[in-house]
């Protein structure tokens, strides 16, 4: 059994603990956002939110969630129901998806760059996004997205994002 | 299906040994857990160390800089002792795999996979750093260079964890510098990487110079004759050019998929030339 909250919602899993946590989440747990491309922590596709941070959930085992906060794009401000999180919405507004499948992985890594830089230079942008290829858009434009997003946020009061549940 | 065991402090983890002997031991797993996956380790178990409270955080001791094993790269960029102290590490942290890597990888990790492409080595190299080794009932110091033996191997014994690495504070040296050549910005094992630290005189003469390179060799490479070149002299091309053919002759490269051995010689030698303008 490994107990931690998912998305705020508290749950207990009965999982093999080495089962790895990306497995668990789409084929246990029904969460397809979360995307495996390469596997093995060079594409950034699977990108989670772990206490905040983003972490790579093809190298992570399901016994390494125990009492962690986990963050997946679903959970992103609350869910469906409540609304795209700023950085998604920056992401539509801008373009910055084409086949979608690094979208989730991206848009994780720009909240928790933004939460560490909320006023990144479009350099510290590329830099802060490194470890999510996209083999689509050139990255202009989620370059572009990310930069929207935190004159978004910036702008807006603290709390506007609340139910997001990104620490 | 495999046990996996997250040890809270060094004594849980003696305890789970003893019941696992045979355990694989990882931290961050970006490593391991890739090469699980590929098949080329087979664990029966697994106990990671990520949440050892002893293996934890950077301090200040004296001349030293004790950084714990588990201290993930992210952290330790963040970390003013690393960043005032170590710059030289600090610049290897920055190019080391990608913001979610950083993220988990350690830097303990770094140094017992013991590739010759590690980031974290040529810094600690560079910089006589040592690895603070523990058993249950001993700890014993080693400096990295006496640790790493070859590709992938240390002289890491069974039952044994690396705690800590003692870094001796690099404020001397007002050059510090590393760059790595890679097939990309981001996401690249280094095909050559350089950790160079420099004391210059306030006349433009270098006092003291240490130089370590990684991906030439079947672990990290130093070049005492290079050093002794520099010695005394000023950093000019022709000096620097003179002491990077002492490097080609130093450096033992091999071929692979990332480069050809040729063109890593040349490498080698030619980041020496970086020094030229960072003393301007």
């Amino acid at each position: 059994m490994v107990s931690f909250v998912l998305n705020g919602k508290e749950v207990e899993v009965d999982t093999p603990p080495d089962r790895r946590v990306v497995d668990l989440l789409r084929e246990d747990l029904g969460l397809t956002g979360t995307k495996e491309g390469c596997g093995a922590g060079e594409c950034g596709a699977c990108t989670i939110l772990v206490d905040g941070v983003s972490r790579l959930s093809c190298l992570m085992l399901a016994a390494q969630l125990e009492g962690r906060q986990v963050t997946t794009i679903e959970g992103l401000r609350g869910g469906r129901e409540a609304g795209l999180h700023p950085v998604q919405e920056a992401m539509v507004d801008c373009g910055a998806v084409q086949c979608g499948f690094c979208s989730p992985g991206m848009a994780l890594s720009a909240v928790h760059l933004l939460k560490r830089n909320p006023d990144p230079s479009r350099t510290e942008i590329r830099e802060g996004m490194s470890g999510n290829l996209c083999r689509c858009t050139g990255y202009v434009k989620i370059v572009d997205a990310v930069e929207a997003a935190a004159r978004k946020m910036r702008s807006k009061p603290a709390g506007t994002a609340a139910g997001d549940t990104a620490p | 299906m495999k046990n996996v065991l997250l040890p809270r402090s060094l004594c849980e983890l003696w305890r789970y040994w003893e019941d696992e002997p045979a355990a694989t031991v990882y931290a961050g797993g970006t490593d391991l857990l890739v090469k699980m996956r590929r098949g080329t380790i087979n664990a029966s178990s697994l106990i990671c160390l990520e949440r050892i409270e002893e293996l934890q955080g950077v301090e200040e001791e004296g001349d030293f800089i004790r950084i714990g094993a588990c201290a993930t790269h992210a952290h330790l960029l963040e970390s003013s002792l690393v960043q005032k102290h170590l710059p030289s590490l600090a610049r290897a942290l920055e190019v080391l795999g990608s913001p979610p890597i950083r993220n988990m990888g350690t830097i303990g990790g770094n140094i017992c996979t013991a590739s010759p492409a590690g980031d974290t080595l040529p810094p600690l190299y560079a910089l006589d750093a040592e690895v603070e080794l523990c058993q249950r009932d001993g700890v014993r110091r080693l400096t990295v260079k006496d640790f790493l033996v070859g590709p992938g191997q240390t002289r890491l014994d069974q039952g044994e964890v690396l705690t800590a690495i003692w870094v001796p504070k690099a404020d001397e040296y007002n050059l510090q510098h590393y760059e790595k050549v890679g097939q990309r910005n981001a996401l690249a094992i280094s095909i050559v990487s350089l950790a160079s630290l420099v004391c210059l005189s306030s006349a433009g003469l270098v006092e003291k110079v240490r130089l370590a390179w990684g991906g030439v060799g079947p672990t990290i490479v130093t070049c005492p004759e290079a050093e002794k070149a520099l010695v005394g002299k000023r950093l000019t091309l022709k000096t620097l050019q003179q002491a990077a053919v002492l490097v080609r002759q130093t450096v033992s490269p091999i071929s692979d998929l990332r480069a050809d051995a040729a063109y890593r010689r040349a490498l080698a030698g030619n980041l020496l030339l970086r020094l030229l303008e960072l003393s301007r």
